[in-house]
């Protein structure tokens, strides 16, 4: 309703992103920032933490059908893998259980559609499971995790190279100066 | 955390000091600069942390889900129910700042006045059954000297004789408007047409440099952020700094208060706290003045219960707590066809105020302002930016963010609450916080010409969003509110002891040495946007205390 009102509907509605996450474990997001910050400079390939590079192909296949690549870059172009890694490595270690049920999940249900893996199926197979599984815990959480992933600051090990930023026009310039926007440009006070 | 100011005195509890002051906020930080200022030795205790502009980050991570600035509802539950026969629930009600300078370090910053009506609208449209509807004990004439303080002590941009509705003011103010945004061009275009009036916003945000400070650089990040170049006029960035100079304020963070201590007289003769370490210390006062806001003040009262005070401290009349009022509100979304890019500078440029007024012939009580603004990161926007039917995941879902972010602009209608009785702040007494106090437990249920006139301004709102030109409007329904963040009224001001806690002076009826001053003074609730109106009323309450304690009276 009034502005913090509806703060208070923005964090519930944001319930995919655990509220207690950053409260909780500061010190360890900040680790996580330093991780990513060194994962982001050096030309090693990235380590996982938490995942198997089998577990994260999947998980990062399902991320790409939430936020997909087609003539922009999507989840997969934003690292939205590396994010959810840590996050799961660290302060939500508590929801790796829910990864792991999302994992025999997603393996369930394409074996039923007839693939050895989520990851091997068509796009168009890949979407049918998701929409199967859309009410889950495990999806909700996947669904915050790569929204928070694509669009929070880079430091956090996601939104890689501000992909998320760029693709909805956000810019964190620090500093701003008229005209703002289309409507402002010619702008003439009426007397 | 920033060094602590070199000026500032380091008082022992054991010393009594003037005053001390619970809250360092909008109205607490005030009240500490007026008072230091006046030759006072004052300590301010203030439970959250001294953060500093340095300490302040464009993170919406952190904004979002640290609850860094505000009240932490895991150490400090709140308990709600819609009526008094009902159980309350833990779930969050309230939130308010805390950290050294309150709310006002991640407010919006809307400054508007109130008007003249404000004070007097109970003699002008008569009773209004089920509710203490009443007047004012003050007028606008007597505060307006207080309000001109405020814009130029504090810090406020605005353009006198702008807006066709406002009341008369004796000097304009210090700087001019902000910048106007494509929301604010918008909101002109759409009122022109309609017949209605839309003028620059007074806003709480330097647009020039004063009194020493930043001008603002239009970051984006305001709202539910500190300021990272002081630009935002919050008593951190203000007068605390001013309070600290005097070299007599000493400003204690990380004190959270549980009780005002009594003597056999039913005095004050200081507070108790706890420390960051938990430990409970007293600091001794000559007087103590309360401006822990609207919910911690009442809070505090109850829970300083005594032999000589059983109700509960300042509250013979048994209206502590009583009174609550949240403000009412109407929002909506829009979507237009070119980038407004709103997430570029303040939140607000313009403000419509042609339904200010209560209109008799509406058939019910109330009034409000309306505004465009944009409000949300993108995490907060992907959330919840998007229409509700919006798809939730897959090539549409990132089509919309793509189409939507700096295309979208909210409109948000800021509405009257009526003081109900029942709406209320009480102890809980099942649930307690981190320190073992009784959780603050609220009841609040919208009046009925609450909602009605919450309808009345979605109406006109939506009409506001189609004359600007909006491809597309969505809403979310009007319902009653189960949470507050404008908290005022539960220890109101009035010359009859019977129907009010405090008098002209800020002083408790009960209680000669206490004072009180913040949101929970209110006795109606203005227009939705109450901080330039606690401000006044600090500044006036620091006056008349000045006043007494010089004549001996306190």
């Amino acid at each position: 309703m009034r502005e913090i009102s509806r703060r208070g509907f923005l964090a519930q509605s944001c319930k995919g992103v655990s509220a207690v996450w950053l409260a909780a474990h500061w010190t360890d997001i900040r680790a996580a920032a330093q991780h990513a910050h060194h994962t982001a400079q050096t030309t090693a390939p990235a380590k996982f933490e938490f995942f198997t590079p089998e577990q994260a192909r999947e998980i990062e296949a399902a991320a790409a059908q939430i936020i997909p690549s087609d003539d922009s870059v999507g989840a997969r172009e934003a690292h939205v893998i590396y994010f959810i890694d840590r996050v799961l490595a660290t302060i939500e270690a508590d929801k790796q259980p829910l990864y792991k049920q999302g994992l025999a999940l997603l393996g369930s249900r394409a074996r039923r559609a007839g693939g050895a893996r989520f990851s091997e199926l068509d796009a168009a197979q890949q979407i049918a499971v998701l929409k199967k599984i859309e009410k889950t815990p495990f999806f909700q959480l996947l669904r915050g995790h790569t929204i928070a992933g694509f669009l929070a600051n880079p430091e956090y090990g996601g939104n890689y190279n501000q992909a998320g930023w760029r693709l909805i026009g956000f810019e964190d310039q620090g500093t701003f100066a008229p005209p703002f926007g289309f409507y402002d440009r010619d702008y003439k006070p009426e007397q | 955390m920033s060094p602590v100011n070199q000026a500032q005195p380091k008082y022992p509890p054991a010393d009594e000091v003037d005053f001390v002051i619970v809250g360092s906020g909008a109205a607490g930080g005030v009240i500490a600069k007026e008072l230091s200022a006046a030759g006072f030795r004052v300590v301010v205790l203030e439970q959250g942390p001294y953060l500093k502009e340095p300490d302040f980050a464009h993170d919406e991570m952190k904004s979002l889900y640290q609850e860094a600035l505000t009240n932490n509802h895991k150490q400090q539950p709140n308990t709600f129910r819609a009526r008094p026969s009902q159980k309350a629930r833990v779930q969050p009600a309230v939130t308010y700042g805390r950290v050294v300078g309150g709310g006002t370090v991640h407010f919006t910053g809307n400054y508007w006045r109130f008007h003249e009506i404000d004070f007097v609208e109970r003699s002008r449209l008569g009773a209004i059954a089920g509710t203490g509807f009443a007047d004012w004990p003050i007028t606008y004439q007597e505060l307006e000297p207080y309000y001109t303080k405020v814009e130029w002590e504090v810090g406020v941009s605005g353009q006198a004789g702008a807006n066709p509705f406002d009341p008369p003011r004796s000097r304009g103010y210090p700087v001019p408007p902000l910048p106007i945004k494509s929301s604010g061009v918008l909101l002109e275009r759409a009122a022109r047409k309609l017949g209605w009036h839309a003028a620059p916003a007074p806003m709480a945000i330097l647009s020039r440099p004063h009194n020493g400070r930043n001008a603002c650089i239009h970051c984006g990040f305001c709202e539910y952020y500190g300021c990272e170049v002081g630009a935002k006029s919050s008593t951190l960035a203000s007068v605390i700094r001013v309070a600290e100079a005097t070299g007599r304020c000493e400003i204690r963070p990380l004190s959270y208060v549980r009780k005002i201590k009594i003597d056999k007289r039913g005095r004050a003769v200081g507070v108790i706290y706890f420390d960051d370490k938990k430990q409970e210390i007293l600091q001794r006062a000559r007087a103590v003045v309360i401006c822990a806001n609207g919910a911690e003040t009442p809070r505090l009262l109850l829970m300083s219960k005594s032999n000589l005070f059983p109700q509960g401290l300042a509250n013979s009349s048994g209206l502590v707590g009583r009174y609550l009022m949240f403000n009412g509100g109407a929002f909506a979304g829009s979507l237009f066809e070119q980038p407004l890019n709103e997430f570029k500078s303040v939140v607000v440029s313009r403000i419509v105020h042609d339904f200010y007024d209560t209109d008799p012939k509406r058939g019910f009580y109330g009034g409000g302002g309306i505004d465009f603004r944009f409000d949300l990161q993108p995490v907060a926007f992907a959330f919840a930016g998007l229409p509700q039917d919006a798809p939730q995941w897959g090539k549409d879902f990132k089509a919309m963010l793509k189409q939507y972010y700096t295309r979208t602009v909210y409109m948000l209608a800021h509405t009257t609450s009526l003081p109900v009785a029942s709406n209320s702040i009480t102890l809980d007494d099942q649930v307690k916080d981190a320190w073992g106090l009784p959780a603050l437990r609220v009841t609040y249920r919208d009046h009925p010409d609450d909602i009605k006139t919450a309808k009345f301004f979605l109406a006109r709102g939506l009409e506001l969003l189609g004359a600007a030109g909006a491809k597309k409007t969505w809403n979310f329904p009007v319902g009653e509110q189960t949470f507050g963040v404008h908290l005022l009224g539960t220890c109101r001001l009035g010359d009859d002891p019977k129907q009010s806690v405090i008098n002209r002076d800020h002083r408790a009826h009960d209680v000669p040495n206490l004072f009180i001053c913040d949101g929970s003074s209110f006795v109606t609730s203005g227009r939705g946007q109450p901080t330039c109106t606690i401000q006044a009323l600090a500044f006036r309450a620091a006056d008349r205390i000045t006043r007494l304690a010089k004549a001996g009276e306190i």
